[in-house]
């Protein structure tokens, strides 16, 4: 049924990762990110793994969570790895009509595997662990320097969060539609690509404006209540460091700076 | 020609831990040209109820039957089911898409593959059938009054002709005088064609007013399924799964109480007076 | 200016907006509230009763400042809605609660949409905390306070609406049709928080429904029938006009409409009953009286 999918995927429990602030979680999923394409050796994706496992580990949300997201990716991973495979050039090591497989390509493809996988692992680890509002939150506070050159950063974090109250009810809304379309006879399933494109037609035109009157009825609803942008606004739940972060953030730079540091070593 | 409903269960999210037992065990004969009420407070499995006996839901257990055919066999032709047992849903106005009134109306009668001037032909009678004026016809469905709307989203299931009609709360939101047109305009129908009617609603008040019988859901299973008079004599167990009786039937009662040996089992406001007037002797 | 005047006045409030056609070319203007004067005393309990479509809506808009009048003025608390600079300490003394409980709930945890009003005024951190907790408790919500609003009943959803304009701290709030979408047992769980307001916190409500039975409470009613005030008084004497009532497309509670009915029939029963009780027991009296002739 349409209504059960959830948007974001928060794990609730209580572990230390899900206590961080959100805006070391952000940076940290950033740092991580970068020193997959920093890190050139074999160590060096040792020592990401360690670190990611550790992060893991202490997120206390089994691993079966963080493999779910790679589904998504599996089709983009399988030609990333076949299209290194095969066309990189370099030492022959098998060969089988016209495709040859190179030693270097085989490093190159088992490199973008491993960079892939560890990047969906490693941002699911950051929205299994924290709710889609204090990701919001740890986005505008993040991004607050954006002001000075005119990015509309609390609007723009206000819109997400927004959206993100509002999908349920409009994905819950289709679905009544959709069954009282289908209740006129309506067809949502046969026919050709065109047919199909037209009989969305009873379906999106009510769903439009439906979305625009919610739209505006929240508008006023939010002037009522006093809204007039981000100035002047306090915070019910600011974000505030605490000594766990700091040692997050220490952690952090110790990670990068080892990960660099295996560049030299080999 | 009548529906039947042979041991109906439904549970939904059946693989996860949250699986719920939205219907239980419900058999049901619903004869030609009735008038029902169905009741039951929100969550009690009434609506899940209305979209299996047009096919919209699939039950997980026992089967439906329509004119003796079950209607989840694989040949079944569920097109035609559907323009059979036509559903309006709640606040049906918000299904309005076409750029007028009357076009909209068409969208069913279309879909059946009837020919243009039949299809038109319907949709005439089935405006005319909600008492909507004919000044109306080719205004944008949107530029109309909230009555107005919900009358053209009921004729737009009318114009399918169906032989039974099952109307989700078709009050919600509008005022009194609103309300009593629509449901006058409903029972109206039901004496010129026949058609069954089945009434989902909120108001003991409206239902007393029009039905002959009264399934009253619980929990997803039936708890009453009788005539009005007999379902509101249960008006403490009513009570306890939150429902009531109409007023005046509380009325009765606390005049019961006092010593004025009027009938328990009133539900409306004539027979009401006409019970106090005979009582008292006038 | 020194009139002492009431939390809420209107005078001679007139509304009036143009009609275009699809070219965007003139059709006419529309009148949706004409002349209205009403005035609202600190910790009144009002109803406005109409039809739909009968402007009480568009009145309601204007004492949030949503909407400004095309002619006369309104008050809030002795500031005129006019005036620019007052614009937000008359959100914030006159707060709303609107029809459709999906659509005005932001935030996406109980807690933080009640907290959302105090947050825009301003107000520091740790009494936001304050508010919210005392606000929730005010509608018997605290229980609920993490819970995600997608998952609460019609009814409740209106209560977090409550608490959310509560949190505010106004001096009095006006209430849409707040229970038009709800089921009857909604109904209930929403007059009751409403009329807590107005009893324990003492806070002016302004009531706007066409459900009759919700207005019994209520110090005063005012109905309204084209944008203009049809009939005042008392519940007790709008209820006596069962015909008036009828001809604005309104309706009674059975119990009056019985009384009224019986009345009809020759018995001697007053007009305007609101109540079971009071039936019945105007019923036996007028039975003794007719045994003592």
């Amino acid at each position: 049924m349409i209504r059960e999918i959830t948007l974001g995927q928060y794990y609730q429990t209580d572990s230390v990762i899900h206590k961080l602030d959100p805006r070391v979680k952000l940076v940290a999923t950033i740092c991580f990110i970068i020193s997959l394409f920093v890190v050139q050796n074999w160590l060096g994706y040792v020592v990401a793994a360690v670190f990611l496992a550790v992060a893991i580990k202490l997120s206390k949300v089994p691993f079966k969570f963080m493999v779910k997201g790679m589904r998504a990716i599996v089709f983009i991973l399988m030609i990333t790895v076949v299209f290194n495979l095969f066309l990189t050039p370099g030492e022959a090591l098998v060969s089988v009509w016209k495709l040859t497989i190179t030693r270097e390509g085989a490093e190159t493809a088992a490199m973008m595997a491993i960079r892939l996988s560890f990047l969906i692992i490693g941002s699911s680890v950051m929205t299994l662990t924290t709710t889609p509002n204090s990701l919001t939150d740890g986005m505008e506070k993040l991004m607050n320097p954006l002001k000075a050159v005119k990015v509309p950063v609390h609007e723009v974090a206000m819109m997400m969060s927004i959206a993100l109250r509002f999908i349920p009810i409009l994905l819950e809304e289709t679905d009544k539609i959709m069954k009282a379309q289908i209740a006129r006879g309506a067809d949502f399933e046969s026919g050709n690509l065109i047919k199909k494109a037209k009989a969305m037609v009873p379906l999106l035109v009510p769903l439009f404006i439906s979305a625009f009157r919610r739209a505006n009825d929240l508008a006023m609803a939010m002037e009522a209540r006093c809204y007039r942008g981000g100035d002047h606004r306090t915070k019910m739940k600011p974000l505030q460091y605490q000594k766990r972060d700091g040692i997050a953030y220490l952690v952090l730079v110790g990670y990068l700076a080892v990960c660099v540091g295996m560049n030299y070593v080999m | 020609m009548s529906l039947i409903l042979d041991h109906v269960n439904y549970i939904y999210g059946d693989d996860t831990a949250l699986a719920v037992h939205a219907l239980k065990d419900v058999s049901l004969v619903i004869p030609d040209g009735q008038f029902i009420g169905l009741i039951g407070h929100t969550g009690s499995g009434k609506s899940t109820l209305a979209q299996h006996l047009n096919g919209l839901i699939k039950p997980t257990g026992g089967s439906i039957y329509f004119n003796g055919e079950d209607i989840h066999a694989d040949d079944y032709d569920k097109k035609k089911l559907r323009s059979k047992v036509g559903l309006v849903f709640q606040y049906p106005e918000h299904q309005l898409f076409e750029v007028d009134v009357f076009t909209d109306v068409c969208f069913g009668p279309k879909n059946l593959g009837l020919s243009k001037k039949e299809t038109e032909l319907r949709a005439y009678a089935a405006l005319k059938q909600v008492g909507l004026e004919d000044e109306y016809f080719y205004q944008s469905p949107f530029d109309l009054s909230g009555g107005q709307k919900r009358r053209v989203a009921i004729a737009g299931v009318l114009a399918m002709k169906p032989d039974i009609l099952v109307l989700d709360e078709p009050t919600a939101g509008l005022d009194p005088k609103g309300r009593d047109e629509i449901l006058d305009q409903i029972a109206k129908l039901k004496e010129e064609t026949g058609i069954t009617v089945i009434l989902v609603s909120h108001s003991m008040e409206d239902i007393a007013k029009y039905v002959e019988r009264i399934i009253v859901m619980n929990q997803g299973a039936v708890l009453y399924d009788d005539v009005p008079k007999e379902v509101f004599k249960h008006y403490k167990e009513l009570e306890q799964v939150g429902l009531a009786a109409p007023q005046v039937t509380y009325i009765m009662e606390a005049l019961r109480e006092k010593g004025l040996p009027v009938a328990a089992d009133v539900t409306t406001i004539e027979q009401a007076k006409q019970e106090i007037l005979r009582v008292i002797g006038k | 200016m020194v009139i002492k005047m009431g939390i809420i006045k209107t005078d001679k409030l007139v509304f009036e907006y143009i009609r275009r056609d699809e070219e965007g070319n003139v059709e006419g203007i529309t009148r949706a509230v004409d002349e209205v004067d009403i005035d609202v005393k600190q910790g009144d309990f009002v109803a406005i009763l109409g039809h739909n479509g009968s402007g009480k809506s568009t009145l309601a808009k204007h004492i949030n400042a949503i909407l400004y009048p095309t002619e006369g003025t309104v008050w809030v608390d002795g500031m005129d809605t006019r005036e620019e600079k007052d614009l937000w300490n008359i959100r914030q003394e006159a707060g709303m609660v609107f029809q459709n409980p999906d659509n005005q709930i932001i935030g996406q945890i109980v807690e933080e949409d009640v907290g959302f009003g105090p947050e825009n005024m301003g107000v520091p951190t740790e009494e936001i905390w304050q508010r919210v907790e005392e606000s929730l408790k005010a509608v018997g919500m605290y229980e609920f306070r993490k819970h995600s609003p997608n998952k609460l009943s019609g009814g409740q959803k209106q209560r977090v609406s409550i608490a959310g304009v509560i949190a505010m701290h106004p001096k009095c709030i006006i209430l849409d049709e707040p229970t038009a979408m709800l089921d009857p047992n909604g109904r209930k769980e929403v007059v009751r928080a409403i009329r807590a307001l107005n009893d324990v916190e003492g806070i002016t409500v302004v009531l706007i429904t066409h459900y009759m039975e919700e207005i019994i409470h209520a110090n005063k009613v005012f109905v309204m029938d084209q944008g203009r005030i049809a009939m005042e008084g008392t519940p007790r004497e709008i209820f006596s006009q069962v015909e008036r009532l009828k001809e604005l497309r309104l309706d009674v509670p059975q119990v009056t409409l019985l009384a009224y009915e019986l009345k009809k029939s020759g018995l001697n029963l007053p007009d305007g009953i609101l109540t079971i009780d009071e039936f019945t027991q105007a019923l036996l009296n007028s039975l003794e009286q007719e045994n003592k002739k």
